[in-house]
This record gives C-alpha cells, sequence and structure tokens, in this order.
C-alpha cells in the first residue's frame, strides 16, 4: 500500500477508504483503518493519558481507604489492581467509536464493501494499543505500590497484556451497541462490567500467583483462552452491533 | 406437508389472538399444579431431618432459579430467530421475557438469601450459584436498560438481540469462571441422571412446581406479548377490529 494514501486516509477523516480506485482487499483496509486510528491518537496524546491517569487514581485510593501498610495492602493488591484496570478500560471504551461516529467514519467502514468486522477488528486492536498496552505498562507501578515483590512484575505485565485484550474486545460490543445512545457511559457500563467478569477473576487470581510466587501457566492460559475465544467472536458482534446503530 | 401454521407465527394479528386464546389454557392448569405443589410440599412433606422446615422454601427457590435461567434461554433464543429471519414477532417475544425473567431471578435471589440465614447463618455468600445467578440479574437489567435507552423500536429490537445473543455465549463463561472458589451450595439433588436423592413425598411437589412455574411463565409470556403487540401495532387498523370484537 503506497505510502499518500494512508496520510490521505488519515487527514480526510476517513472518507478516502470508500476510494474505487485503489483495488484494496479488506485484510489491507483493515490495515489502514489501523494505522489511521494509531495516527490520529498520537496527534492528541491527552486523550490517551486520562484513563491511565485514573487508574492511578483509583490505585491510589485503596491505600487511602484501607490501610497504608504494605503487608495488608498485599493482600488486596490483586483485587485493587484488577479493579482499578476494569474502570480505566471502561473509561476508555468511551473514545473507542465516539468521534469516528459523530464525523460519518463509521458510516463510510460500514458502505466502503470491506468487511465491516476487519474494520471493527483494526479499531478494537488500535484501541487495544493505545489503551490495554500502556495500561500493562502502569500495571507494575501500581502493583510495587500495593506491596508486590519485584519477582512478581513480569507475571503481572503478562496477566494485565492478555487481560486487557478480552476487555478490549468485550467492550467493543458494549461500545457498538450505545453508539448513538445519548448520556451512555452508565449503560456502557452495566452492560460490559457483567460481560468482563472472567477476565477479572482470572486476571486477580493470575495476580494474586505472582504475588506469592506459584507458577502461573494454568492462569495465564486461561486469560489466553478467552482472548482468542474475544477475538474470534467479540468483531462479528461488534460489527454486527455497529451496523444496527448506523441504521 | 403444510407449514402454513408456520408462517402465520409471523403475523402480529395472528398471533394476538393465539396469544388470547391460550392463555387461559396455560393459566388455569398453572395455577392448580403450582396449589397442589403448595399443598404438597407445605403440608403434605414431612420436615427434613437436618433442615427442619426450613427446607420448604426449595419449593418456590428452586422453580424460580430454573426459570430464571430458562427464561433467558426463551429470550435469547426468541432474539436470534428475530435478528436472523427479522421476524417481529419473535423480538416482541423477547422484549415480553425479559421483565418475567427478572422477577424470577430476584425471587430466587431473595427466597435464597432468606433460606442462607438459618441454614448457612448468613443472607448471603459469594458461592458461586449465588453469584451466577446476581450476574444473570445483571445480565437482564442491562438488557432492559439498553431497550428502554433506543427510542426507535426496531433499533431497540435489534441492538438488543445482539445484547441477548452475546449474554448467552458469557453465561457458561461467566459460571465456570465464578465456580473458581468452592462451592458452598448443595449439589444438585433433583436434576441428576441417577436416582434423585430426595423422598418421593418431598421431590413430588417439587416438580409440580416446576412444572407449574413453567405453565406460569407461558401465561404471563403471552399476556405480555399482547401488550407488546398493542403498543407496537397501536397505528394499524386490524387492532381497531380485534379489539371493537
Amino acid at each position: 500500500m503506497s505510502a499518500p494514501a494512508v496520510t490521505s486516509l488519515a487527514n480526510a477523516g476517513g472518507t478516502a477508504l470508500a476510494a474505487e480506485a485503489l483495488p484494496v482487499t479488506s485484510l489491507a483496509a483493515a490495515g489502514l483503518a489501523l494505522r489511521r486510528d494509531l495516527t490520529l491518537a498520537l496527534r492528541k496524546p491527552a486523550q490517551l493519558i486520562q484513563p491511565l491517569t485514573f487508574f492511578a487514581l483509583v490505585t491510589m485510593l485503596f491505600p487511602l481507604a484501607i490501610s497504608p501498610q504494605l503487608s495488608q495492602l498485599r493482600q488486596v493488591a490483586p483485587g485493587a489492581l484488577w479493579a482499578a484496570a476494569l474502570l480505566a478500560s471502561l473509561l476508555a471504551l468511551e473514545f473507542l467509536f465516539r468521534d469516528d461516529s459523530q464525523d460519518g467514519t463509521l458510516e463510510q467502514y460500514a458502505l466502503s464493501g470491506k468487511s465491516l468486522t476487519a474494520l471493527i477488528f483494526a479499531k478494537t486492536l488500535a484501541h487495544w494499543l493505545l489503551t490495554g498496552v500502556p495500561l500493562a505498562l502502569m500495571a507494575p507501578l501500581a502493583a510495587i505500590a500495593l506491596g508486590a515483590p519485584t519477582a512478581a512484575l513480569p507475571g503481572i505485565i503478562a496477566a494485565v497484556v492478555l487481560g486487557s485484550v478480552s476487555l478490549s474486545l468485550v467492550g467493543s460490543i458494549g461500545a457498538a451497541l450505545t453508539l448513538n445512545i445519548k448520556r451512555s457511559s452508565a449503560l456502557l457500563s452495566l452492560l460490559t462490567l457483567p460481560l468482563s467478569l472472567p477476565v477479572l477473576i482470572f486476571g486477580a487470581r493470575a495476580t494474586q500467583v505472582a504475588i506469592s510466587g506459584g507458577s502461573l501457566i494454568a492462569p495465564l492460559e486461561l486469560l489466553g483462552a478467552l482472548a482468542v475465544l474475544g477475538v474470534t467472536l467479540a468483531p462479528l458482534a461488534a460489527a454486527a452491533a455497529v451496523r444496527i446503530s448506523l441504521e | 406437508m403444510s407449514f402454513t401454521w408456520f408462517h402465520r407465527l409471523g403475523s402480529p394479528p395472528y398471533v394476538y389472538a393465539l396469544a388470547q386464546r391460550l392463555t387461559p389454557w396455560l393459566a388455569w392448569p398453572a395455577a392448580l399444579l403450582i396449589l397442589a405443589g403448595l399443598w404438597g410440599g407445605l403440608v403434605l412433606a414431612p420436615p427434613d431431618y437436618q433442615q427442619g422446615d426450613g427446607f420448604r422454601i426449595i419449593y418456590v427457590h428452586a422453580p424460580s432459579a430454573w426459570m430464571s435461567l430458562m427464561v433467558y434461554t426463551t429470550m435469547a433464543a426468541a432474539a436470534a430467530v428475530g435478528l436472523i429471519w427479522r421476524i417481529k414477532v419473535a423480538h416482541a417475544v423477547a422484549a415480553a421475557c425479559a421483565p418475567i425473567g427478572a422477577s424470577f431471578t430476584v425471587a430466587a435471589l431473595v427466597t435464597g438469601s432468606l433460606w442462607g440465614q438459618p441454614m448457612w447463618g448468613t443472607y448471603w455468600q459469594w458461592d458461586p450459584r449465588l453469584t451466577s445467578e446476581l450476574v444473570l440479574l445483571f445480565l437482564y437489567l442491562g438488557y432492559m436498560g439498553l431497550r428502554a435507552g433506543i427510542e426507535d423500536t426496531q433499533r431497540a429490537d435489534r441492538a438488543s438481540a445482539v445484547l441477548a445473543v452475546v449474554g448467552v455465549v458469557n453465561v457458561p463463561v461467566i459460571h465456570y469462571s465464578v465456580t473458581w472458589w468452592n462451592s458452598l451450595h448443595q449439589a444438585p439433588s433433583v436434576m441428576r441422571l441417577a436416582k434423585p436423592t430426595m423422598a418421593a413425598s418431598m421431590l413430588v411437589p417439587l416438580l409440580l412446581m416446576l412444572a407449574g412455574f413453567t405453565l406460569l411463565f407461558g401465561a404471563l409470556l403471552l399476556v405480555r406479548l399482547r401488550a407488546e403487540i398493542l403498543a407496537r401495532e397501536r397505528a394499524n387498523p386490524w387492532l381497531k377490529e380485534a379489539l371493537a370484537r
């Protein structure tokens, strides 16, 4: 794919995707959509930092609310870490489709004749790269602040990387369903949180095992299984939901 | 073989009349079965040798919990039918299911916690089955919330149908992930392929209640379905004729 095509896509806010002149396969279109989302997001870094700040803030609430003693905090650390990660990813979900729905990009995607599932998956992937991965990089800081030993950090990073894939995918369904609803944030959390519970449970379990120094294979495999299930099914549901919301 | 009866199920006037005719055929047997089950369960069945009379709450609790799952399955199946074949009546069935299912779920949770206080010594325990039931309640509430949030009926139908189908895929995943904790709940004593572990004098009323609750759900569903059709077809002339009759 040529470089001018990519830049024009990013500049025109997405209207270029339907260009008939380019013989673009669905996969290539998804690649373009991914690059476009990353480019646009990196131009507005403030929006990227918000969920991370929120994550740090929520983590700070636990020592203040429970006890500043690290021995006590270590016991609640897995739960606190994952509750904070879940809330931060929920906050970030509002950015997933909002701008593209307002400026008509999503409609162009739906009309482009390319697989909407592939395009929505690309958008979700971009969202994960922009929120899930930074969250995984922030998680060790929060874990240390909550009294986790240094040896646990690689395991915690791996758990958050795998878990945030599922969180982004499950969230994409909720975000797509609530696209054209006014004041939808409460509804979005009502739809998304119950479906995210398995990630919370296995993620907190993996973190607990990492802190106590056990074998991480089983909990990480379960988190990976959830992520695979999500990659397989969630984009289909999210694309169907986007189509319905655009009707 | 003719399939015209099946096609007619997609027509609101036909289903409206059918629901009206079928309601008493479900409601009366439901009332009789529930009365018989209550009589058998509360009067005839002997007290449990460990739980005393406290076990009798099972006659409301178990059927409610059973219905909470069955209604969700029905709702998701109707939603899927509506989504795939674009049948309006199927969407109306799904919409009618949600409040009934949520009520059964609340009934199961309340009776379960009332039973838990004397038996476990606490109203609430984060036991896997209780937790799954609570999550199920939130799934119902999310479904109804999404439906209420979208004004256009057709869009609400289709969006909530996607949610119901996603929910049905997720229910087993949620259930098995929640089962990570050790269960305090009794192992199933009715739904076993081997011989049930309950005495017949206790089991028969429970089965009567199960059948009664299932028919009750059918009757409630038909009444709510008629209300849904009334609201959806309010501008159509056939409705005026049907109501004038």
